[in-house]
């Protein structure tokens, strides 16, 4: 019952993207087989369940935001942005990398972005989500977000759009809603597989509504293409207008240690940097509990390390111009927020971004790490902390002492602060553990694809033997 | 001829290679209504069944235009026309900083036109479709590949178009009811 085509065996020396032996067939059933017929294993019930109840801290921090005010976050003036943007920022980068997957590495004919390009998307957008929530709550009265838009009023006033502040609205916005329609574009073929794989009645029913009937048509794949095509160019200007806008915020003010043209370069690579370690912070179990190793093979991991290190040096290199143009603008606020950055009251936070940002993942210029996939998952795990703390370096430890020492202050988190961040990471897997549930995490038509031209490429490898 | 009104005559095949060979022999033919169903796009085969030409990216262009033309009129109306202020005597028009929020939008609207685009041009949604009768086709959407010769082609009849399709050593040839 074997397809004709078959991917070529892979060397000993370098892994291959995809296992041996898979054919068409066999991948759309392992693939579907996930949300179709395999019990939901118990890690699944543990995951979600701890998750949720994390989504129920963040409904509680909310609520208790809603009632009370936004004076249970610890900002004051002069930190009057805390967690809120910190969280938003890093959320945000985060969400980066699954369109730098789905979009970039699509134009540059990456074949091996195939197999995790799906839950990549799927991480930008619950990272996109969580991140809007953040400037939502953290507006004095949440319940007037829509003012945010340009809109006819009985208050006669308009938002400002010389803000930057106005930009971030709609680059997010803009981001999320474009996210989702390439995801979705991307869905509709594996919605219809699932649609025909599917037993009973009411998964067939749901599959076939989210398919919207689609069946394959050539001329349909040919357009379809071709939008798919348009989109990932689309979404490529887009993925790096967004974080320029976010750097915007800061860098269109004059606090020193915000005010700074590196801003945007330094903030997008920051940001494909975060995202590429939160993907592997996602692939690595991932494969493991669905037992995917095949289809998320070594290979991919050790690109991904390797992407990582190389966005990793240009953040460093970040960190390093910030420095020495502090010095050599001769700027006496810009040193000082230098020196009070390195060895203030929050020096701990600069070195411990170092150590988690800039020193652990050197680790990945050793070949020997890129196969020990608990190290590599342990360096995800570390760049993540580090992209945090880089955004409260940048956010809180600028603002606690700008030019007027008069005007001066110590900021910390409160419970509601944590409470929030805790349950925003919870909302992020909640939704991540629905999403493997329900739908098909590896695109199962591209897949397919890449079994096809990986066979085509084989035979001709053997012919011209 | 048939007292049933069928919608055509379907063939399957077990590869691509197979399937596009089949289409461009359906084509030499004289075959003008016809369609190939993959799980997955075939290089070539729109262009075997007489399909080359896509307007999506026309439509894209204009969603484009749209958006530009639309997000800068937008804010244009705002800092200028309903709420002008202002500020440090700088000119309300003050086009640099429009510049963002004009290529979100221009993002946003071509986006949106791709995407609903390409639905409307493939007719969908559309849930029902007289392919769907046939029982085999589950299999399109797996590891089968169909082509489908529309009874509303001119050169359409029902025995000789089934010998030919059977001519194409495909593994089966099914009636599709409509």
């Amino acid at each position: 019952m074997a397809d004709p085509v078959q991917p070529p065996s892979p060397s000993p020396t370098s892994p291959q993207i995809i296992g041996p032996g898979h054919t068409f067939a066999t991948l759309t059933d392992k693939i579907s087989a996930i949300v179709l017929t395999q019990r939901t294993p118990l890690f699944w019930y543990i995951g979600f369940g701890l998750s949720f109840l994390l989504v129920l801290v963040l409904f509680y921090c909310i609520a208790a935001l809603l009632t009370v005010g936004i004076g249970l976050f610890g900002v004051m003036v002069p930190v009057a942005w805390g967690f809120a943007i910190v969280n938003f920022v890093w959320w945000i980068g985060i969400g980066h990398a699954g369109t730098l997957i789905s979009a970039i590495l699509l134009l540059l004919r990456q074949k091996w972005r195939q197999s995790i390009n799906r839950f990549a998307e799927a991480m930008t957008l619950f990272a996109v989500a969580c991140a809007g929530l953040f400037p939502l709550i953290h507006l004095g009265r949440p319940w007037f977000f829509y003012w945010l838009l340009p809109y006819p009023n009985t208050m006669g006033i308009q938002p400002q759009f010389r803000s930057p502040l106005v930009w971030d609205v709609f680059a997010v916005s803009t981001y999320l809603t474009v996210s989702l329609l390439f995801w979705f574009l991307g869905l509709i073929p594996d919605l219809a597989t699932l649609r025909d794989r599917a037993q009973r009645r009411v998964p067939r029913f749901i599959y076939g509504m989210l398919a919207m009937g689609w069946r394959g048509s050539a001329v349909h794949w040919h357009r379809y293409e071709m939008a798919y095509l348009l989109l990932a160019g689309l979404a490529t200007p887009l993925v790096v207008s967004v974080h320029t806008v976010v750097s915007f915020d800061f860098a269109v003010a004059l606090v020193p240690g915000w005010h700074s043209t590196i801003f945007p370069p330094y903030f997008v690579a920051g940001a494909i940097y975060s995202g590429f370690a939160m993907v592997l912070t996602i692939a690595i179990p991932l494969r493991r509990l669905y037992h995917l190793e095949d289809l998320i093979t070594d290979r991919h991991l050790r690109n991904m390390g390797v992407v990582m290190l190389a966005t990793g040096m240009v953040v460093a290199y970040g960190y390093l111009m910030e420095t020495f143009t502090a010095w050599y603008s001769g700027d006496v606020y810009e040193q000082y927020m230098m020196m009070n950055r390195m060895f203030g009251p929050y020096g701990y936070m600069y070195w411990l971004l170092i150590l988690f940002n800039i020193l652990i993942p050197q680790l990945l210029w050793v070949r020997r790490v890129h196969s020990n996939v608990l190290l590599l998952f342990l360096i995800a795990i570390s760049v993540n902390i580090g992209m945090w703390l880089e955004r409260y370096v940048i956010v809180v430890v600028s603002l606690h002492r700008d030019y007027m020492p008069s005007a001066w202050g110590m900021y910390s988190g409160t419970i509601v602060d944590y409470g929030v961040l805790a349950g925003s990471i919870g909302l992020f897997v909640c939704l991540l553990f629905l999403f493997i549930r329900f739908l098909p995490m590896i695109s199962i038509f591209e897949m397919r694809e890449l079994v096809h031209d990986l066979g085509e490429q084989g035979q001709t490898a053997r012919s011209t033997e | 001829m048939a007292t049933i009104p069928i919608y055509g005559l379907m063939a399957e095949f077990r590869s691509p290679e197979t399937l596009l060979h089949a289409a461009e022999r359906a084509s030499q033919e004289g075959f003008k209504r016809m369609d190939a169903y993959t799980p997955f796009p075939v290089e070539g085969l729109a262009e075997a069944i007489g399909f080359s030409r896509t307007r999506v990216p026309l439509i894209v262009l204009i969603g484009g235009i749209i958006g530009c033309v639309g997000g800068y009129f937008l804010q244009y109306w705002v800092a200028v026309l309903d709420y002008p202020l202002n500020v440090g005597g700088r000119p309300l028009n003050s086009w640099p900083a429009f510049v963002p929020v004009t290529f979100e939008l221009t993002i946003l609207s071509a986006a949106l036109a791709a995407f609903f685009g390409v639905l409307a041009l493939n007719g969908l949604p559309m849930p029902y479709h007289p392919v769907f009768n046939v029982e085999q086709f589950e299999l399109a959407s797996r590891n089968h590949f169909f082509l489908c010769i529309e009874a509303v082609d001119p050169k359409f009849d029902a025995d000789a178009t089934r010998k030919f399709l059977e001519s194409l050593s495909p593994e089966g040839v099914y009636q599709v009811d409509s």
